[in-house]
């Protein structure tokens, strides 16, 4: 991976007595698909918005190759954007969508064909240059919006929500082609969305957000089996945060029983939340688990069953291939691989 | 067919006894003479004395609504650009003089421009000699601009204040400075309102026997004042009736011209 080719130092941002982001640090690698996550008034558009220079910080300082560029204008920036809803010009057809960068830098004619017809290859519409932007459909105007970011051949591209309009199966189309793009063209991608599945699926680097803050950067693997905190993993995918106790390192105490973990550098006897993934937990007859307890409720969903099961006070969602009826003892087991204890939070 | 149609009955009688009609009688007395068809009162308005006049309305009507564009587009520019209260404020003093009798504005402007005007009493304060402000193209364009510039600015403004202002940031995003902006996006996205703002003042203008009469004086000649002079005074409807409906031809060409830069964009106010 490239050097930092971005870089956010303490940024600060608030509109109106709110403050929308508090304390931003943050740096972008050359080459990198890095993705802002978060629920909707998180910040992450802002800090977007901000990369692009649409917005200034209050306090801070955006670095663009370790040059301060807090003050440059949108259009003096190596960087383009693909915006939420396309904003597409509806008074010019697809080919002059494309080739508006390229006109304002006043290049040969002959050229501006050249790349943008090359352009609209890359994305798949060949043969639809004349055609009116509100005669194509919300997938293909979004490969127009991309095809006329990219055609500026810009260091960084910028994405917000892109894919938000779309439906559920041109979407996930969509994230694969997207992570394709970005391999094929060899440039920064800065991808803003809520949806979890879809950050994880294409980008290099997470960066999970909430409250103005950043609650966690890493790698996909990284955000969904480490979670720092209760919000990132309650926000990334499904899980069971349990109250417990680490009784020392290597070993941790909730629902009454000692499971061997394998994380440790908390101390002795300390409370801590203890996050077990659906998917990892196992169910078996009642005489060989860890833990016994009782099906309450289940639900089919397609590739498995998601079964809520008593236990000790708690209530676990547990995922598995195998139906249980409801009534039933059954045994659970976990093993220490799969056992993720987080400091527990002040205030909780 | 609706069910509900026949709520339109009522109107569609009005638009009848009132609109279509009236329109007819005016086609008939404009192609009839004594019993029989005839383009006599049509060939008499080919004389060089009112082909002039109606060169001169369709000059000065030109000529006022230029004004009003570079006036209003600029004026509807920074009115779309405020916070919402100065918005709303700034839109209430363009409306507030149309709540006031048209005719009682005009009047207004007398007062001002006149030999013993309010301008020229102030000048005759500062020792300056008075000048003949009445009477003159400049004042009937004045009176032109001022009563019609509204009608400019409005739709102007709905476009530009309904405009997507993504496009924008898309348009600097892509490398535009303010400039660039304007002539690219900004501008081709507000042509429904220009050819709405165009229409509507142009339409009223061309056709205006009023401000001429007040504005222009009792000589003063525009095709409104001659189509008023043939049906008040010479007792000519069927001269009247054709010289109307030359301007409706004329407005109609405006109009089909104007409709051009309209199609497929919502936006301003339409007359069609």
């Amino acid at each position: 991976m490239g050097t930092k080719l971005i870089e956010l130092k303490n940024i600060h941002k608030s509109y109106e007595e709110h403050e929308v982001l508090s304390g931003i640090d943050l740096y972008i690698r050359e080459n990198e698909f890095i993705t802002l996550l978060g629920p909707s008034g998180c910040g992450k558009t802002t800090t977007l918005r901000l990369i692009g220079g649409f917005e200034k910080p209050d306090e801070g300082d955006v670095l663009f190759d370790s040059k301060r560029i807090n003050d440059i204008p949108p259009h003096q920036r190596h960087i383009n954007t693909v915006f939420q809803r396309y904003a597409l010009f509806p008074h010019l057809n697809v080919f002059e969508n494309v080739a508006f960068g390229l006109r304002i830098q006043k290049q040969p004619k002959e050229q501006i064909a050249k790349k943008v017809s090359r352009m609209l290859k890359l994305v798949d519409l060949k043969g639809f240059e004349q055609r009116h932007i509100e005669s194509l459909s919300g997938g293909q105007q979004q490969r127009v919006a991309i095809a006329r970011a990219l055609v500026n051949q810009p260091r960084v591209l910028l994405l917000d929500e892109p894919l938000g309009a779309l439906d559920m199966k041109l979407r996930r189309e969509m994230q694969i082609e997207l992570k394709n793009m970005q391999r094929q063209v060899g440039i920064t991608f800065i991808y803003v969305t809520h949806d979890q599945e879809e950050a994880l699926t294409m980008s290099d680097t997470v960066v999970v957000m909430n409250d103005g803050r950043i609650q966690q950067i890493g790698t996909p693997e990284d955000i969904y089996n480490e979670p720092n905190n209760r919000f990132v993993a309650h926000f990334i995918g499904k899980s069971n945060i349990i109250e417990g106790t680490m009784i020392r390192d290597k070993e941790v105490r909730f629902c009454g029983e000692a499971f061997p973990c394998v994380d440790g550098g908390f101390g002795e006897d300390v409370p801590v939340d203890v996050v077990l993934r659906p998917e990892d937990i196992h169910l078996g007859s009642p005489d060989k688990g860890q833990l016994t307890g009782t099906v309450t409720d289940v639900v089919f969903k397609g590739i498995h069953y998601e079964m809520l099961i008593e236990c000790q006070d708690h209530t676990l969602t547990v995922q598995s291939t195998r139906m249980r009826e409801p009534g039933e003892s059954v045994g659970i087991s976990v093993g220490p691989e799969e056992i993720h204890v987080m400091a527990r939070e002040a205030g909780q | 067919m609706k069910k509900t149609s026949w709520l339109a009955g009522p109107y569609l009688v009005w638009m009848g006894l009132f609109i279509v009609i009236p329109l007819v009688m005016i086609l008939v007395y404009a192609v009839m003479e004594e019993g029989t068809l005839s383009i006599e009162a049509f060939s008499k308005f080919m004389q060089p004395v009112y082909v002039k006049v109606l060169a001169r309305s369709v000059w000065l009507a030109l000529l006022s609504t230029a004004i009003c564009l570079f006036v209003g587009y600029p004026a509807a520019m920074f009115i779309a650009g405020r916070e919402k209260g100065v918005r709303n404020l700034l839109l209430m003093l363009f409306l507030v003089p149309m709540w006031m009798n048209f005719l009682l504005r005009t009047y207004a402007w007398m007062t001002l421009l006149g030999n013993n005007g309010l301008i020229n009493r102030f000048l005759g304060l500062l020792g300056l000699p008075a000048m003949a402000l009445m009477y003159n193209d400049v004042a009937v364009v004045l009176g032109m601009v001022y009563n019609f510039l509204p009608f400019m600015v409005l739709p102007i403004y709905t476009v530009l204040h309904r405009m997507d202002q993504s496009l924008i940031e898309a348009a600097r995003d892509l490398g535009a400075g303010s400039a660039g902006v304007f002539t690219k996006v900004t501008l081709p996205l507000s042509m429904p309102g220009i050819a709405s703002g165009i229409t509507m003042v142009f339409m009223p203008a061309v056709s205006t026997f009023v401000i001429s009469r007040l504005l222009g004086g009792g000589q003063y000649m525009l095709i409104g004042n001659l189509v008023e002079q043939q049906f008040l005074v010479q007792g000519d409807w069927n001269f009247g009736s054709a010289i109307s409906m030359i301007l409706i031809v004329v407005i109609l060409v405006s109009m089909g011209i104007m409709s051009r830069f309209e199609k497929g964009q919502e936006g301003g106010v339409t007359p069609w």
